[in-house]
């Protein structure tokens, strides 16, 4: 860009390149315009005004140094664009594209004004004046501009790939540059002057997705951003002092992709603020858009003709054109994508901005219809639909209600749109649908209109559903009273009412307000009578709802109270449903949190069903299974039973699964049954201890650690364990290596390892080899007071080979093991004296204790312990000079 | 009028009309003679509502505004077709207009749309009826092929035995598949909003007759349902 101003502004006679600028027309004109457009550009594109070029743009390119021949300064490999050019020339106004496909070097300058962007005249042979006036037509945007002019631009962009030539590299390379170096001009000039540009091949992250997914800008192009994204973006708005990364900066290409970023940095607490629970029916879509010029369906025609009608119709010819629409299959891709693409969207969405119940019901009916497209859904969001259809949920027409409501629980599917509905106030609205009792007063025709009003209760429900899977909805909705209103229509035996009420019940009990509530309200009660329904759906919901609420311990009794448990085993019965059978079992999972759970789910012999699960299921039932059984085999005679029902088999044979979740459970599970030595042979037989200890290298950190406790049952019972864990490979030093992770559920798991496997003399000896001391030394200042249990009672283990006791000391590990007597945990405390007591036959590590005060902590904690120590070693504690203090000092 | 003699039309009336109780009949027939009256003085004939008495009230009071429409309702309420809604149709047709089940206004609706009375509606009444319902494209060659398209789309839409025509039965059909047919060639019932308005409740009544009568709205008393 800055040969061709340069070029094209006319100098003094002093000379090209440290010359001034001549007072002409011309010049006047090229500034001008520069003006117009930076001026325009910070506040059209205020993100990307802010970034600051700190570092001179780079990038490589295929094109060899010959190709740079005018106006290139070229060195080496890197061409540079000549020196000393004024800064202005550096703000854009024209772009100058060398198009390398027409060999000649052909200078043409597109240029750009209110319309749009035209082709100028460019320069005359031997001329130094640039013509400026319009040659062609006018396009609209850029991109459509170059495909137009340059055969290889165009060639290129419908090949999708990310090859840009130069002049597209080029074109960029000046329309980012623009706003940024303008931006910290004043203070960037000398650079600017020396603003090398090398080509370098593009790595543009952004501009990529963009290019393959969709050849011309779009404002579709969101869906490439992530939140990871968005939130550096911030981040880097406000650090934009420290630098400016390549890939964001190019960002401002697109004016569409520019508006969004500003769009998404608008509320960047509120993306920030929503639930983590949203998954990937969150991801907005990407756009499948047909190209223009792919064959269109009849439909296609058919549609735009009816949206014809609805746009020049009266009320009695719209009524007719949207009746008429509805024979479209609306269920079809096709035809939903062809009312947007022929403008329906837009009309039937002012059609609910009138004063006309029949269209707007029809209009909804539509609008409803077609949501079920999650492309549809963001075109509605995007053209402002939501506020229209919160506000008819004011409307006294019952079934315009229920329309409005049942259409914001099909858009509201995604984040956006659920923020919507509840910043246009929605969530209270649709809460108030949930009131429909209050209405059916007139008793004469009380039975039709209690029906509409259960029809209205059940749309807000199913609207309030959608919604509840954003955080700050469930908030909300708790604000606006919905629950006791869910609480009370739960009451009610409506079942299509009931599935969206109990699903609204199970997404909001996910946070911790809702619990407390959840346990006031007979909700449990109403859910366990409701698990009993016919409907699968329901109890699907149901079941659902009670995993949700049974981390909560009075909840599982509360569960057991209503004779919850009962049904929930019978379910197991029935495997064909898999989601249902996912949420049951994952229900029966949480509530076998509960000892008196399990007795009674022994009763009912689930356990017996649950271990025939194990075989044949889908990873979600997996999970909860295992999970399930994990805690049930926490007492014996479920571990034996689990045995005899020949579980233990198709549980080891988990432990080679990918789902962390499933792992973490598995470990747990089979830890649990290796409690028990019978168990524990069988499981040896079948490798199971090795299993576990492969997923030591596991990448999950859950996953490590509970395979690091499972492995301490196992150690602990098998036969000849030492030799056992002596045959696998590298198995010592693995475990060892552990303690270097920064996890501390890790580091406690394994350091429990440790202390069983260094029970072995031999094991302990391997491990004091790999460095296991200094390893543990490192570790001793922690707060964490599981970590500081383990870690004592592995030290203390430790200790008991060869000169242990002493490297501890010399690793200074004992100081802050002193310092574990200040914690109120006791097993801290029990494991500490422990571990003192075989740190303090070495003397040095005596005469540490005294020094930090062991004596001081001593009592009331340590004596208890200490009672129990030899009166030898409590003399070395305390010196030679104190005697042991009386031990009841109160 | 007596009061006796009220009290007996007031009777007969509420027996043959099941939307109506009789607190609502009497007040209708009260409302009536009052608008009769009116036009009584002006045109010394005491036999009902004329044509256009009767239009204004469905212009005032219902919103009506398409003529054609206008002069199909006041038939469809003027059952014995002699040029005057009288006191029995008067309070007959309010009942189908206000409280109507969609049976009866299925019925009103199709007489109302056979222009002709012929039994069907042909493609010639939609086209009357139908042809102002659309904004007229300057560009287009023939301004009427717009309306004749409607007029296709609503047959395909509604004429169930494809005979080119709708009969009673291709209409029933369509319209309890979809409600929104019931108008399908023009509002000849008071949209909801208007009846809600036009409905006050009962004790309001008298004060509100006199007020808005002057005005030229009438309000109908009707106990809220």
């Amino acid at each position: 860009m800055g040969v061709a101003l340069t070029r094209s502004a006319q100098w003094t006679a002093a000379g090209h390149g440290t010359g001034t600028l001549e007072i002409t027309p011309l010049n006047e004109a090229i500034l001008n315009e520069i003006i117009m457009f930076v001026e325009s550009f910070i506040y059209k594109h205020p993100q990307e005004a802010k970034y600051a070029f700190v570092e001179p743009l780079e990038w490589t390119t295929e094109l060899d140094a010959s190709a740079f021949q005018s106006g290139y300064v070229v060195r080496g490999e890197a061409a540079l664009l000549p020196e000393k050019i004024p800064v202005w020339v550096s703000y854009k106004a024209t772009v100058g594209l060398k198009d390398l496909n027409s060999e000649s070097l052909d200078v043409f300058l597109p240029s750009r004004n209110v319309l749009g962007w035209f082709r100028t005249k460019g320069k005359a042979d031997d001329e130094r004046e640039i013509n400026y006036e319009r040659k062609g037509e006018i396009y609209k945007d850029l991109v459509t501009f170059l495909k137009e002019i340059s055969a290889k631009f165009s060639e290129n962009m419908s090949k999708q790939e990310i090859n840009f030539d130069e002049e597209q590299q080029k074109e960029k390379e000046q329309f980012d540059a623009a706003p940024k170096k303008e931006e910290a001009a004043t203070n960037h000039k000398a650079r600017l002057g020396s603003d090398k540009t090398t080509y370098q091949k593009n790595h543009i992250n952004l501009a990529k997705t963009q290019m393959t997914k969709r050849l011309e800008p779009s404002l579709n192009w969101k869906t490439s951003v992530d939140i990871k994204d968005r939130k550096s973006l911030v981040k880097d708005s406000q650090e934009e002092k420290h630098g400016t990364r390549l890939d964001k900066t190019r960002t401002s290409i697109s004016p569409g992709r520019a508006q969004l970023l500003r769009k998404s940095i608008e509320k960047p607490e509120e993306i920030i603020s929503e639930s983590s629970s949203e998954s990937e029916e969150d991801e907005e879509p990407v756009d499948h858009r047909q190209e223009a010029n792919a064959d269109l369906p009849s439909e296609y025609w058919q549609i735009q003709k009816l949206v014809k009608y609805l746009k020049g119709g009266n009320q009695t010819a719209t009524v007719i054109a949207l009746c008429s629409m509805r024979d479209f299959n609306l269920a079809q891709e096709t035809c939903q994508l062809a009312i947007r693409d022929v403008g329906g969207l837009e009309v039937l969405i002012n059609l609910l901005d009138t004063d006309e119940v029949k269209c707007k019901i029809g209009s909804l009916k539509i609008l409803k219809e077609i949501s079920h497209n999650p492309q549809i859904r963001r075109s509605i969001v995007d053209l402002g639909g939501l506020p229209i259809m919160v506000n008819i949920l004011d409307s006294p027409h019952k079934s315009l209600k229920c329309l409005a409501a049942e259409t914001i629980a099909n858009v509201a599917k995604f984040r956006r749109a659920r923020r919507a509905v509840r910043q246009h106030g929605g969530i209270t609205k649709l809460v108030a649908l949930l009131d429909c009792a209050k209405n059916s007063i007139e008793p004469a025709q009380s039975s039709l209109y209690e029906t509409r009003d259960v029809e209205v209760a059940r749309c807000g429900a199913l609207a309030l559903w959608s919604c509840s899977k954003s955080y700050a909805n469930k908030e909300a909705i708790r604000k606006a009273g919905g629950f006791p209103l869910l609480a009370r229509l739960l009451k009610t035996s409506h079942e299509d009412m009931l599935i969206p009420v109990v699903g609204t019940l199970q997404e909001c009990a996910s946070e911790e307000n809702y619990r407390a509530s959840i346990k006031s309200e007979r909700i449990i009660e109403n859910l366990v009578k409701n698990l009993n329904s016919e409907n699968e759906q329901l109890q699907e919901h149901c079941a659902m709802a009670i995993y949700q609420c049974a981390e909560d311990e009075e909840t599982r009794d509360l569960v057991r109270l209503h004779g919850g448990l009962k049904p929930l085993a019978s379910l197991l019965n029935n495997t064909d449903n898999k989601e249902r059978l996912a949420a049951v079992t994952g229900a029966i999972w949480k509530c076998s949190i509960s000892k008196e759970n399990v007795t009674k789910f022994r009763e009912y012999k689930a356990i017996e069903t649950l271990v025939g699960l194990l075989t044949d299921q889908p990873e979600e039932v997996l999970v909860n299974v295992v999970g399930a059984l994990g805690e049930c085999c926490q007492e014996y005679e479920n571990r034996v039973l689990v045995r005899r029902c020949g579980g233990i088999q198709p549980l080891v044979n988990l432990l080679v699964g990918i789902n962390q979740a499933l792992l973490v459970n598995v470990t747990k599970a089979v830890g649990a049954c290796a409690a028990e030595p019978e168990s524990m042979a069988i499981i040896d037989r079948l490798d199971g201890v090795r299993l576990l200890w492969s997923l030591l290298k596991n990448p999950h950190p859950d996953v490590k650690a509970s395979a690091a406790w499972a492995l301490c049952p196992c150690i602990e019972n098998a036969k000849d364990a030492g030799e056992m864990v002596r045959s696998f490979v590298g198995g010592l030093e693995l475990v060892v290596n552990l303690l270097k992770s920064d996890n501390k559920e890790v580091l406690a798991s394994v350091c429990a390892a440790i202390t069983n496997i260094a029970k072995d003399q031999e094991n302990l000896a391997v491990i004091t080899d790999h460095g296991v001391v200094p390893l543990l030394s490192k570790l001793a200042n922690t707060n964490n007071d599981k970590l500081r249990r383990h870690l004592a009672e592995a030290i203390s283990r430790c200790c008991m080979w060869g000169r242990n006791r002493v490297a501890f000391g010399e690793h200074k590990a004992v100081a802050p093991l002193v310092r574990y007597l200040k914690s109120n945990d006791t097993n801290v405390h029990r494991a500490t004296a422990q571990a003192l007591y075989q740190l303090s036959e070495d003397a040095d590590n005596c005469i540490t204790m005294h020094e930090n005060g062991a004596v001081k902590w001593r009592f009331p904690v340590l004596q208890t312990f200490l009672l129990q120590l030899s009166v030898a070693n409590v003399g070395g504690l305390f010196g030679k000079d104190q005697s042991p203090p009386s031990p009841v000092p109160k | 009028m007596n009061r006796k003699k009220l009290q007996k039309l007031t009777d007969t009336l509420s027996k043959s009309c099941k939307h109506f109780n009789k607190f609502e009949v009497n007040c209708l027939i009260k409302l009536f003679y009052n608008l009769v009256g009116e036009v009584a003085e002006r045109q010394g004939v005491v036999a009902g509502l004329d044509r256009n008495a009767f239009r204004n009230i469905l212009h005032m009071t219902f919103g009506m505004t398409d003529d054609m429409i206008m002069d199909r309702v006041f038939r469809g309420f003027d059952k014995d077709n002699d040029g005057c809604v009288n006191v029995s149709e008067w309070v007959h047709g309010l009942s189908l207009f206000l409280r109507g089940s969609l049976e009866e206004k299925m019925k009103y609706c199709f007489e109302v749309f056979d222009l002709n009375g012929d039994g069907f509606i042909s493609k010639e009444e939609m086209f009357h009826m139908l042809k102002n319902s659309l904004l007229k494209q300057p560009s287009e060659e023939d301004p009427d092929e717009g309306i004749k398209d409607l007029v296709e789309i609503t047959l395909k839409k509604m004429d169930c035995d494809h005979d080119g025509k709708l009969s009673f039965a291709d209409y029933e059909q369509a319209v309890r598949e979809e409600t929104l047919l019931l108008e399908a060639f023009g509002p000849c019932l008071p949209d909801p909003k208007t009846a809600e308005q036009a409905l006050c409740p009962a004790p309001l009544l008298l004060l509100r007759e006199a007020k808005s009568h002057r005005a030229g709205v009438i309000r109908i008393c009707v106990c809220p349902q």
